[in-house]
């Protein structure tokens, strides 16, 4: 058995599967993913839970697999959330420095930060985020901390993702009744982008698309900072949907299709090719024009990008994404699919791996597993992060121990 | 210079109007309008019931009567009383003949003013006046045959008059308690009737800083009341801009504000004493504008000394007609019943020919519509909530949404 306190899980209640990941963190930072357990999710749809019965009993398998392959016990998670009521937008708060020296202090900054994060939402609403971009002293862009800065006006930009306060607290309410501790909700798509993109990526600009069964959330990162940050309650099982509708075939033969045959673009060898679509004891109950199924898949995810290329030119970011764009999530398998965004969105386009994560990796390479992944990194992230302010004699430990280290 | 001015016509007396009670509530309610606060118009009582004409003090009645009603009035059959109407309609046409303006006030649903308000409201046209009708409808639990007279009336009435103005029964319970006494509830309905009078009076009546004239309200009603929302406001004191303002929002004739929202165009007259600011004026304005949005605001400003420390605001909001058009020609039997009635010859052919004299208004372009065969599926989506973009609904596969073609 680990020492508990070194253990991190991301758990995820996808549409398509509810995946929980052990990650381990090493004394400089780091993190390995150690354990991942999944089951298949019946009770999810566009990403809230509709049947938390169902859910429940999957959750319970989900968390005793991933217990069993990282061989510890797993008292407290960190839930990611998602849904389209998730929103995220930027707000900025201003300060005026009072002191005589004009020199910005811990308390300004402090106060700057207080008023960035007071917005007014619905009654109904939550903020789940609130994540610092940048500040400015007297109007000059500040990359780091203004402190010890002399200046009158300080500002601050933030993002704040927020979302209906009762949702989060359902899923919250369904993941405590099977023993769980929650340490933290944090949105999905902030939980991927936070796996996918390496630093660098972050500086230059970044697109994250996270195609999931029930919902596609897209994250943009661009000077180190989260810019941009929606949900589309629009993924893979709108695909499905589609192509039962278009073929009148069943749902689960439309998904088969759409594994099989399926295709983003319509490949120029689909035109007059049928695919027989057979019932459970075999006979041929429906031919099916891969034309027909492709143009429907692409219409689909054309539309898909088409709406998130919009949102983007509104907030004026689509010139800012020189690193590109990148794909993940289940609904990113869809062949041919990085042509089709190339095409939206005229701009670099591929298919995201986890960066930054040890372990096993066979399971980092897949993009389903992006979002759970992201979520142990999070929680490791903030791990750290209460380590280093847990009291002045911890920090000043730490020092001392970095010192010893380093000699 | 002179010689000039002789050149012109003469400047023509203040233009004559009448007002017509017409019915047991049209005359009770030019009871209570009193010929002192009216000075430039002559009242007349138009009623079949001789008990109803007695009591009324108007310097003018008019008794539509013949043998066979003995008295009594028409029994609630507005045929029977149309067709009485439409017998003397020389005699009505005379008496609105000096007239520039004529306001009908009538309660329909019953026999006297359902049956007659139209044909005295085409009398009036024909006269050379303008006509506009305040009516006021019954209560829901008056039964379906008061109902459906009342609608039928209405649609006439509406072809027959420059405008309408009616006012459901139903609404009177937004003013007033359900349980408040019977009296109180018909004496607030009428008194709301009579607001909107005196409004609409004061509108064309005095001498504004900013005319409306009558053209105007015309414009504004014509074609367009499905059910015109009118309101009239009044405060006094230092803060009476903001109090009308609440007033306004709160006005349960104008649905709480929502009327407005919904409103295709809206008429705001605003009144009081020597001390109007134009700031006050502003602000009433300015919020009206931000309720409604789009709509065609015609705005109208006067200064009366009698009005003191009072600021009145008379809004006047016309929602799109979204109803269909009932048919104007009287049902087939309608005619042979009304001449069995009355004896066969005192009914002229030409009777049925109501609201004929003058030319149909053209209805919207006439589309032809798709029997809808397909139906649109949600899927796996049935019920859950509809993902909504710009109007969309996205669980609708997108091939059908764009009408792309599949076989």
């Amino acid at each position: 058995m680990f020492n508990d306190d070194n253990i991190v899980v991301g758990l995820e209640i996808g549409t398509h599967k509810i995946c929980a990941a052990v990650g381990e963190m090493n004394e400089d930072g780091g993190v390995n993913i150690i354990g991942l357990g999944q089951a298949k999710s019946n009770g999810v749809r566009k990403g809230e839970i509709c049947d938390p019965e169902k859910v429940e009993l999957e959750l319970r398998t989900a968390i005793d697999e991933a217990e069993q392959m990282a061989n510890a016990e797993i008292s407290n998670v960190f839930l990611g959330v998602t849904g389209g009521h998730v929103r995220g937008f930027n707000n900025r708060g201003n300060h005026t420095v009072l002191s005589s020296e004009h020199e910005i202090s811990e308390d300004d900054v402090q106060d700057v930060i207080r008023n960035a994060k007071a917005i007014n939402l619905a009654a109904e609403d939550t903020v789940i985020h609130a994540v610092r971009q940048h500040f400015y002293v007297d109007g000059l862009e500040f990359l780091a901390s203004p402190i010890g800065i002399c200046g009158s006006q300080l500002a601050v930009d933030m993002h704040v993702i927020h979302g209906k306060a009762t949702r989060f607290q359902n899923t919250i309410r369904l993941v405590r009744t099977t023993q769980l501790e929650v340490n933290e909700i944090v949105f999905n798509g902030l939980a991927t982008a936070l796996a996918l993109l390496t630093a660098e990526q972050k500086e230059i600009g970044a697109l994250v698309i996270d195609i999931g069964a029930g919902t596609t959330e897209y994250v943009v990162y661009a000077d180190n900072a989260i810019r941009f940050s929606g949900v589309l309650a629009v993924g893979g099982d709108h695909i499905s949907n589609d192509i039962a509708f278009g073929a009148k075939i069943s749902l689960s033969r439309a998904e088969q299709l759409k594994r099989e045959h399926g295709s983003a673009l319509v490949r120029t060898d689909a035109k007059g090719q049928v695919i027989n679509v057979t019932s459970d004891v075999g006979h041929v109950i429906k031919s099916v024009n891969v034309e027909h199924l492709q143009r429907i898949m692409h219409l689909r995810l054309e539309e898909l990008f088409q709406i998130i290329l919009g949102e983007l030119e509104k907030a004026g970011l689509t010139h800012y994404l020189r690193a590109g764009i990148f794909l993940t999530g289940g609904g990113s398998r869809v062949a041919n699919l990085e042509h089709l965004a190339e095409r939206v969105f005229q701009m670099n386009v591929t298919h995201a791996h986890t960066a930054g994560v040890g372990g096993i990796t066979s399971a980092l390479d897949q993009p389903e597993f992006a979002t759970a992944i992201g979520l142990v990194k999070y929680g490791s992230m903030k791990q750290h992060q209460r380590a280093a302010h847990h009291g002045l004699s911890a920090k000043f430990q730490n020092i001392v121990g970095r010192f010893w280290r380093r000699g | 210079m002179e010689h000039e001015q002789n050149l012109l016509p003469p400047v023509a007396a203040s233009t004559t109007m009448k007002i017509f009670g017409v019915g047991d509530v049209g005359v009770k309610l030019l009871g209570e309008l009193g010929a002192a606060e009216f000075p430039a118009a002559s009242l007349i009582a138009v009623n079949t019931d001789a008990a109803s004409l007695r009591d009324c003090t108007a310097p003018v009645k008019f008794h539509i009567e013949n043998k066979l009603l003995r008295g009594l009035g028409s029994g609630g059959d507005a045929e029977r009383s149309r067709a009485l109407a439409e017998e003397q309609f020389t005699i009505l046409k005379s008496a609105c003949a000096d007239a520039g303006v004529v306001f009908i006030l009538a309660g329909l649903g019953g026999g006297a003013g359902s049956g007659i308000a139209p044909v005295l409201a085409r009398a009036a046209r024909e006269a050379g006046a303008l006509v506009l009708a305040f009516v006021t409808l019954p209560f829901e639990s008056e039964g379906n045959h008061r109902q459906a007279q009342a609608q039928q009336s209405l649609e006439l009435l509406k072809s027959a008059a420059d405008g309408v103005i009616c006012l459901a029964g139903d609404k009177i319970f937004g003013v007033i308690d359900e349980h408040t006494g019977v009296l109180e509830i018909f004496a607030a309905a009428d008194r709301l009737l009579l607001d909107g009078l005196r409004g609409v009076w004061q509108l064309l009546h005095r001498r504004g800083l900013i005319q409306v004239h009558f053209g105007d309200l015309c414009a504004l009603l014509r074609d367009r009341h499905a059910e015109n929302c009118f309101a009239f406001v009044e405060a006094s004191g230092a803060g009476r801009a903001r109090e009308v303002v609440e007033k306004i929002l709160s006005h349960p004739l104008l649905d709480k504000g929502r009327a407005l929202a919904e409103t295709g165009a809206v008429i705001v007259n605003i009144t009081a004493g020597k001390n109007l600011t134009m700031a006050e004026i502003k602000r009433v304005m300015d919020e009206v504008k931000r309720q409604c949005g789009r709509a065609q605001t015609i705005m109208g400003a006067a200064v009366d000394a009698a009005l003191g420390d009072r600021l009145c605001v008379t809004i006047i909001a016309a929602r799109p007609n979204t109803a269909p058009k009932v048919e104007e020609t009287p049902r087939p039997g309608t005619t042979s019943n009304r001449a069995g009635f009355t004896g066969g010859q005192t009914v002229m052919t030409s009777a049925p020919v109501l609201g004929g004299s003058r030319p149909r208004r053209p209805g919207g372009k006439q589309i032809q519509t798709q029997l809808p065969l397909t139906i649109v599926s949600r899927g796996r989506f049935d019920k859950s909530e509809p993902t909504l973009h710009q109007g969309e609904d996205l669980d609708v596969p997108t091939f059908l949404r764009r009408g792309v073609l599949m076989n």
